[in-house]
């Protein structure tokens, strides 16, 4: 399993074709309590970048972004129902969808964990 | 751009105050819901009975309880009281909410809008039997055009959000009929959360100009963003910040040499009226709030009324109905065929009948009370006391711009740092202190904002003592003195709510308890 | 000036406070060339001035309760309790703005969450918000709405929507998709089959319809639900909704609705207040503010505006809709009135309102020419008149009776309405106005 993070603050875990994505501890500290999430139904494809989620806290609401291309192979229905887990557990149990993604090699243009704490320590 | 600027929304408790066997509180009494003491078999109307000899709904009688339920006249009154007490308001409270312009409601208004000849009308009552009220519009229009040295009004737009909307359809009307598609609309970082939302319900897309270093539009910025697809600008000035901008005759004369239209948010124009004429400086649209520059109450949310003034490059453009004046006195012009035919365009209409009438009274009145030598003296009060509350707190918090400043002072959560108090906890402590808070958290282009709208109703007095409480406070902030900030609200008939709660399970109407 | 609280003295020490020596210094940023601007408008002037000329407009009006009084068309004449516009005055009520900080605007923010449950309860909807502008930029709202939760973007308008509205949802509406609008039939109700395909989001239709009309909306509302599409109705006279079937109990998914009769006086047209319900399933998709329950930090009861995350000051571009106010003030008219009235109250009111309609019916179409053109009608119905209605109204006018709207006001484009005047009555017409109505038809008839 790879583990890699974007500039908008979505992590990604990749296992074989498949990779994990939800948001990191930090974006979810920043958003505060959250209300509501809105989720990709399966089987939409995405375009790196492009919106594939929203999560809304009481005073804020923020996209979620596809860090890679790829079908949403399933969405974290918990999430629907329970979106303070996003609070408890962001980088677990809290992940938000599954992506079959395209192309392996576009994960290259993401952060590392260092790389990423350093990103973040710049904000 | 979002606004992902998320902020705590729960203090800490402390222990409760003295408890009181009713829940009552002195002069602050607990108020159960309409439904809880309400009754269905009560009234507190008398109407003669009436035996219907057989309905005429063609068998759609509602027969099924409706579960509303009612009050006699005093206990209607003693609710409505009760709940009443509950609010902060203007007449009571200095309330320098940051571009919500709170200032004074004279009560003459109050008292024109209810004229039987005004409040007493009927909108599609025959024309010759309006005359007057017909005759109060045109001469509102005539103010709002004088002040604004505009071409035109659309007078009918029921708020600001409304009127915005207004301008940028008359700007949709005016590309199309110059057969040109453009797409995008610039509007910069520091802008209402309206103006977005318009120009994305006008099927245009958005694009963010930053903002320099000053707080206004970075010239530079703009230019590079302009092209041959773009359909216009909105821009606030003074912007959202409190500033005026310096470069707006550059900016005009950037945006029409691209082909674009200029879109004024007249939130603030307030800052301005009477002094300066929002024509001169090249604008084809701008909304006027009525309920800010001009007084009329704001209601606990509303109703509002937003005219629009337009350049002659959009005036043919304006919304139905049209207003007009000839030998034999005051028409209304309420169909498109009809408009066309006196050589209007008009984009449609914006709602049924003429606009908000009662405001329209409210706004003329206030007005003809100032006249323009005392509405240039409402602008520069407003600046005054906002520069003053600038000057004299500049030391204590912290400002991100440099001054002057026009109608309101904007500082940041800098002079916070470190102290464990956020921009909400220093609203809420406030609260304590017996004032509404300054908006918050807005505008979004600086960290933690605190933007304070004096307005040029309050006296010097009133100024001084909010200024020798915000010095303490801020004093008691750098001491460490979080525990006072964190816990606030502590004197109000509720202490700080649970949003996240109301957000996550909303109830949202009361209901009968099922058994 | 009255208005202004500071003192020559006072300006003085500020500016030295500020350390500039003019209020031109602060008005520095502001271009040279446009400052000192002249204007053709008259210097400021006192109460007793101000009152002369108001004063003068006002009596240039024939205000409705001067004469015997019948229009309707969306706006209603009904009786306001005193203590209505007593409550209203209170400053807290008044001079308060939106409740944005929730400690202090308890009473604000329990007032509209007693709305939204009247409004709920009265349309037979399952939630309902804070209220919009009026009824017309509500049923605009409601229009766009359908189209999010649909993903289509194709509305049919019954051709008897009040065609203010209609227009309203053009301009609003019109750059978001296809706006089709059924043929225009008073006293009957169109088949709606034909219109509704499987682009279409949302079918809008009015209850009672502009021409008076009680429509049943469950066939419309099968047609509609079987293509996938919403139903959404828009009741302009809320009084009727205290006899008639209420929306919610016949199918409807979105209730746009003029909240004007419940304690608003006519005002020419506005301010009013819009009402807007829907079933819960939509409700994050619901345009404009809503109030909710919460408990405070020691547990006690309290309300807070909620799900705000749809609206423009967080969302921006992204919002359900661009609007940023309600009708606050309005809303509480109407809150009050219906506290007064209660469900006993309504229902009095209501059949008041339904007999004096029928009343007058009967009386008018005992005039020879005259006729009933809606059948089933709540408080407002259509008559057709043996000559223009247009030239009518005026005469009687002439004679003290302001009779009614005529249709083709409404719908110039259809000149087959010309006879047709839309009449409405409610519990502020007495005997003599109808009486006083029948003899002056009589005499412009003859």
């Amino acid at each position: 399993m790879e583990e890699r993070f974007s500039k908008s603050h979505e992590w990604v875990h990749l296992d074989g074709d498949v990779a994990t994505v939800g948001i990191t501890k930090y974006a979810a500290d920043q958003l505060g309590d959250f209300v509501f999430v809105e989720l990709p139904q399966a089987g939409k494809t995405l375009k790196e970048g492009a919106e594939a989620a929203v999560v809304e806290s009481v005073k804020a609401a923020s996209e979620i972004y596809a860090p890679l291309s790829g079908e949403v192979s399933e969405s974290n229905a918990a999430l629907s129902s329970d979106p303070a887990k996003v609070n408890v557990d962001p980088e677990g149990e809290a992940w938000f969808f599954k992506l079959k993604v395209s192309d392996r090699s576009a994960l290259q243009n993401l952060m590392t964990r260092d790389q990423y704490t350093e990103y973040v320590k710049g904000l | 751009m979002m606004n992902a600027q998320g902020r705590p929304t729960v203090g800490e408790p402390v222990t409760a105050t003295a408890a009181t066997y009713s829940g009552h509180r002195g002069l602050d009494h607990e108020e159960p819901l309409i439904f809880e003491i309400g009754r269905t078999d009560v009234t507190g109307v008398d109407l003669p009975d009436v035996d219907l000899h057989g309905d005429r709904l063609g068998g759609l009688l509602r027969e099924e309880p409706i579960g509303l339920c009612g009050l006699s006249e005093p206990e209607t009154v003693r609710h409505y009281v009760r709940l009443s007490q509950r609010n902060a308001s203007i007449d009571a409270n200095f309330y320098p909410l940051g571009s919500c312009t709170m200032k004074h409601n004279p009560r003459l208004n109050e008292k024109m809008a209810r004229l039987a000849g005004f409040a007493d009308l009927h909108p599609m009552q025959p024309q010759k039997t309006v005359q007057g009220a017909l005759q109060l519009i045109a001469e509102l229009a005539r103010w709002l055009k004088e002040l604004t040295g505009m071409a035109a009004v659309a007078m009918t737009p029921k708020a600001g959000a409304h009127g915005e909307l207004c301008g940028i359809l008359a700007i949709r009307a005016a590309l199309d009929a110059r057969g040109e598609k453009r797409t995008r609309i610039l509007a910069p970082e520091s802008a209402h959360g309206t103006n977005p939302a318009t120009a994305a319900l006008c099927g245009f897309t958005v694009e963010s100009i930053r903002a320099n270093e000053d707080g206004r539009v970075d010239l530079a910025a703009l230019h590079a963003a302009l092209g041959p697809d773009v359909a216009g600008v909105m821009l606030t000035n003074p912007n959202t910040c409190g500033l005026f901008e310096r470069d707006i005759v550059a900016i005009a004369e950037a945006v029409h040499a691209a082909g674009a239209y200029f879109y004024c948010d007249g939130a603030n124009f307030n800052a301005i009226v009477g002094r300066v004429k929002p024509g001169a400086l090249g604008i084809d649209a701008m909304h006027i709030n009525l309920h800010k520059t001009f007084s009329t109450p704001h209601g606990g949310g509303g109703p509002g009324a937003g005219p629009v003034v337009f350049s002659e490059r959009l005036a043919c453009f304006a919304p139905l109905p049209l207003f007009v004046e000839d030998a034999n006195g005051f028409h209304l012009i309420e169909d498109i065929e009809s408009a066309q035919a006196a050589g209007a365009q008009p984009l449609g209409r914006m709602c049924a009948f003429h606009g908000q009438m009662g405001m329209y009274v409210r706004a003329l009145t206030y007005m003809l009370s100032h006249g323009a030598d005392g509405l240039r003296q409402v602008a520069e009060d407003a600046v005054l006391s906002a520069n003053y509350l600038l000057a004299s707190l500049k030391d204590v918090m912290s400002a991100p711009f440099e001054g002057p400043c026009m109608h309101e002072a904007l500082f940041d959560d800098e002079f916070l740092k470190n102290t464990g108090v956020t921009t909400l906890d220093f609203a809420k402590r406030l609260i304590d202190e017996g004032y509404h808070p300054m908006t918050i958290y807005f505008p979004l282009v600086v960290h933690g904002a605190m933007l304070i709208e004096p307005t040029e109703t309050e006296s010097k007095a009133t100024l001084d003592g909010f200024i020798a409480v915000m010095r303490k406070m801020a004093d008691e902030a750098r001491a460490g003195n979080v525990e006072v900030f964190r816990a606030a609200p502590v004197l109000t008939p509720r202490r700080r709510l649970d949003e996240t709660q109301a957000a996550r399970k909303p109830v949202l109407r009361w209901k009968p308890e099922t058994p | 000036m009255r208005y202004l609280p500071l003192t020559p003295d006072d300006r003085s020490a500020m500016l030295k406070t500020i350390g500039v020596g003019s209020i031109d210094e602060l008005f520095r940023d502001v271009p040279k060339a446009v400052q000192g601007a002249q204007f053709d408008l008259p210097p400021h002037a006192g109460e007793m001035e101000v009152e002369r000329i108001l004063t003068r407009m006002a009596s240039r009006n024939v205000a409705a309760g001067s004469s015997a009084f019948f229009c309707g068309a969306g706006a209603y004449r009904h009786h306001v309790p005193a203590s209505v516009d007593h409550l209203i005055q209170r400053s807290e009520f008044l001079t308060s703005y939106t409740p944005y900080q929730p400690e202090i605007a308890q009473g604000t923010l329990q007032v509209l969450f007693e709305f939204q449950t009247q409004v709920a309860l009265i349309t037979g909807m399952e939630v309902a918000n804070a209220s919009m502008y009026d009824g017309s930029t509500a049923t605009a709202e409601a229009v766009l709405m359908a189209h999010r939760i649909t993903g289509r973007d194709r509305a049919v308008l019954s051709g008897s929507l009040h065609p203010h509205y209609a227009e309203t949802v053009r301009t609003m509406a019109g750059l978001a998709g296809e706006i089709v609008t059924g043929p225009v039939l008073p006293g009957a109700v169109e088949d709606f089959t034909s219109l509704i395909d499987d682009k279409t989001s949302s079918v809008v239709v009015q209850n009672p319809d502009v021409f008076g009309t009680v429509r049943d909306l469950r066939p419309l509302a099968d047609a509609a639900h079987a293509k996938g599409a919403l139903l959404i109705v828009v009741v302009t006279e809320a009084v009727s909704l205290g006899l008639v079937q209420p929306p919610g109990a016949m199918g409807a998914d979105i209730v746009a609705g003029e909240g004007q009769s419940f304690g608003n006086g006519l005002n020419f047209g506005g301010p009013y207040v819009g009402l807007f319900a829907a079933r819960e399933k939509y409700l994050r998709q619901m345009p404009g503010r809503l109030a909710g329950q919460t408990v405070d930090v020691e547990g006690r009861r309290g309300f807070v505006l909620t799900l705000s995350a749809r609206e423009q000051h967080i969302r921006r571009e992204k919002a359900t809709s661009n609007i940023c106010t309600n009708s606050g003030l309005c809303a509480l008219v109407f809150s009050i009135h219906l506290s007064l009235l209660g469900e006993k109250g309504l229902r009095q009111l209501a059949k008041l309102n339904h007999a004096r309609a029928i009343e007058l019916a009967e009386r008018l179409t005992r005039i020879k020419g005259v006729e009933l053109v809606t059948p089933a009608f709540f408080n407002e119905f259509t008559l057709k008149l043996p000559k223009p209605a247009v030239a009518v109204a005026d005469a009687l006018a002439d004679r003290g009776v302001i009779a009614g709207v005529s249709a083709l006001r409404l719908y110039p484009n259809e000149p087959a309405l010309d006879r047709h005047l839309i009449v409405a009555a409610t519990e502020t017409n007495t005997a003599e106005d109808i009486d006083a109505y029948a003899r002056a038809l009589e005499q412009v008839l003859a």
